[in-house]
């Protein structure tokens, strides 16, 4: 009997870039559904207008560094860039607000340092802490959820006709409001508990970012499943916020969010999974992805009870992924077969 | 107690004095190109910001306000600085050979870091008393040091990443500590100093 020879590689499916890029923008849809859903056509605006503007600077920008132009294209790279940041942007924010921040993102954050693979931080949170940095009107301008407002939310004429035509004041002011984060920490002299029963948009409206969490959660999970990351850096981001949350609100309730409000509200969850989990800026060995998505779920934790921002997911990411390199360094597991390395003061340096 | 965490959380975070204040940026693009260098240059630069900031608080505080002589103080400080720096220079050769061979050129270079001369004159400004001072100057070291680690960190990776021609070594420098700057500003507002 001639045994068939298989010779390796034996999985014969690679792990391709575009492959990867396009799971995690499928898993993207149960969050945008549900954002589009509370908040109306805005996001799907957002995500079209950058999306294609992600994609024209991207293949302007291989054209110019004399690569081939369609072979970069697609891999979804860009695509996946343009989402997070529409995600992460007010629904009705004007449209050069959206280009300024794919121009940061794609040109800036990640074509200067040499493309896909090479950027040491996130192009999109680089995109959004710029953003909220310059324009911090618009950014803090968070559409309404839909249940609060008395009219209903604008058609999908009127959408373009905000975002593009430019700004009729009153028509924003009518759509838009204050995010739960931000509501609660200008609640003023109020305590945690009276806030959530006078601010309309804690009262009421806080269902719709529950479920806007809820979609990206389960877009996680998804993407757990199919391997396209390990747990933990979700796992660890999540786990250091909610202890923390909870020892500060179980010492103080009137002064801090309960550790529930903390993981579902603002960018928890698109950060966890979607943002955090980038393996080119996150860390890359499993102890310090630990290390690394715990610092994470501190610095939320310090900017959003401390800080002058209300949510801070950018902002961590951002610190974090300055720190990754570092991390790397002094987490490397130990080859089999050789001592742990020597660090410190060397005689022949 | 408060009073001193706040200042070391003020001067290493929200203050940062090479990210938020942009001071001490010569050796802070100088010498981190290799995180080895950078760390020897972080821990001479400690030590001798801690130490200058004290001096520098004695020389004014017994020597140039009684004598009414505070107009001169930027140049006695010059002065207080180069000669704790010479005097950590000798200590370090007689005591540790080996600290005195990894630090090299770097000990006599803190001289022209500008974040010395400004913790002096800013301990002076702030009016800290000498605890303060030495807190401060501690907190600036702490701060100045771990930008530079993380930023020798990250150059080290960059340095081997594609970078466009035009960008390459100083530029992508320049572009990376403003995006580490940008990320610190996240700290904007948890101590009010």
């Amino acid at each position: 009997m001639a045994l068939i020879r298989v010779t390796s590689p034996h999985v014969h499916k690679a792990n391709r870039t575009a492959d990867v890029m396009r799971l995690v923008l499928l898993a993207t849809l149960p969050g945008i559904a549900a954002l589009s859903f509370f908040f109306g056509w805005g996001t799907l605006v957002q995500l079209l207008w950058a999306s294609l503007l992600a994609v024209g600077m991207e293949a302007a920008l291989i054209k110019l560094r004399r690569r081939p132009v369609l072979f970069y294209l697609r891999d979804y790279s860009a695509v996946v860039t343009a989402v997070l940041l529409a995600l992460a942007i007010p629904p009705f924010a004007p449209w050069w607000l959206t280009l300024v921040g794919v121009f940061v993102a794609i040109v800036i954050a990640k074509h200067l340092y040499g493309g896909l693979g090479q950027n040491p931080f996130n192009p999109a949170m680089v995109a959004y802490a710029l953003l909220l940095v310059s324009f911090p009107v618009e950014m803090t301008r968070w559409a309404a959820p839909t249940v609060l407002l008395e009219n209903g939310t604008l058609g999908l004429g009127d959408t373009l006709a905000l975002i593009f035509a430019g700004l009729d004041p009153a028509l924003v002011d009518s759509v838009t409001g204050a995010t739960p984060l931000d509501a609660l920490k200008h609640r003023g002299g109020l305590t945690t508990e009276e806030a959530w029963h006078s601010i309309d948009v804690l009262a009421n409206g806080v269902g719709a970012w529950h479920a806007v969490s809820a979609g990206f959660f389960m877009g996680g999970v998804f993407l757990l499943y199919r391997k396209v990351f390990t747990w933990h850096i979700p796992v660890s981001m999540l786990a250091t916020l909610a202890v923390l949350s909870t020892l500060f609100f179980g010492f103080a309730p009137d002064q801090y969010a309960d550790p529930f409000f903390h993981l579902t509200v603002g960018g928890t969850m698109l950060g966890a999974f979607f943002i955090a989990t980038d393996p080119v800026t996150a860390a890359t060995s499993n102890r310090g992805k630990l290390y690394y998505g715990a610092g994470i779920g501190l610095l939320i934790f310090i900017i959003r009870s401390w800080g002058s921002y209300p949510d801070a997911v950018a902002f961590a990411v951002l610190l974090m992924n300055l720190a990754a390199p570092f991390i790397d360094l002094y987490s490397q597991p130990r080859t089999y077969g050789h001592a742990h390395a020597k660090r410190g003061l060397k005689e022949d340096s | 107690m408060t009073e001193f965490l706040l200042i070391l959380i003020s001067t290493v975070l929200v203050n940062n004095f090479v990210l938020v204040q942009f001071l001490g940026l010569c050796p802070f693009m100088g010498v981190s190109n290799k995180l080895e260098s950078a760390m020897g240059m972080s821990l001479a630069t400690t030590f001798v910001l801690t130490l200058s900031s004290v001096c520098s608080y004695l020389v004014y505080t017994y020597i140039l306000a009684p004598l009414e002589l505070t107009f001169l103080r930027t140049i006695s400080f010059i002065l207080v600085i180069a000669v704790v720096v010479q005097f950590t220079e000798m200590v370090v050769h007689k005591t540790s050979p080996l600290l005195y061979k990894v630090l090299g050129i770097f000990l006599p270079l803190i001289t022209t870091n500008c974040a010395v001369l400004g913790v002096a004159l800013l301990n002076i400004n702030k009016q800290n008393n000498f605890m303060e001072s030495i807190v401060y100057g501690f907190g600036a070291a702490v701060g100045f040091s771990m930008a530079l680690v993380l930023f020798s960190a990250i150059r080290e990776r960059v340095a081997v990443a594609d970078v466009p021609k035009p960008f390459r070594g100083s530029a992508i420098g320049m572009v990376t500590a403003g995006l580490m700057s940008l990320a610190f500003m996240g700290f904007t507002g948890l101590v009010q100093f």
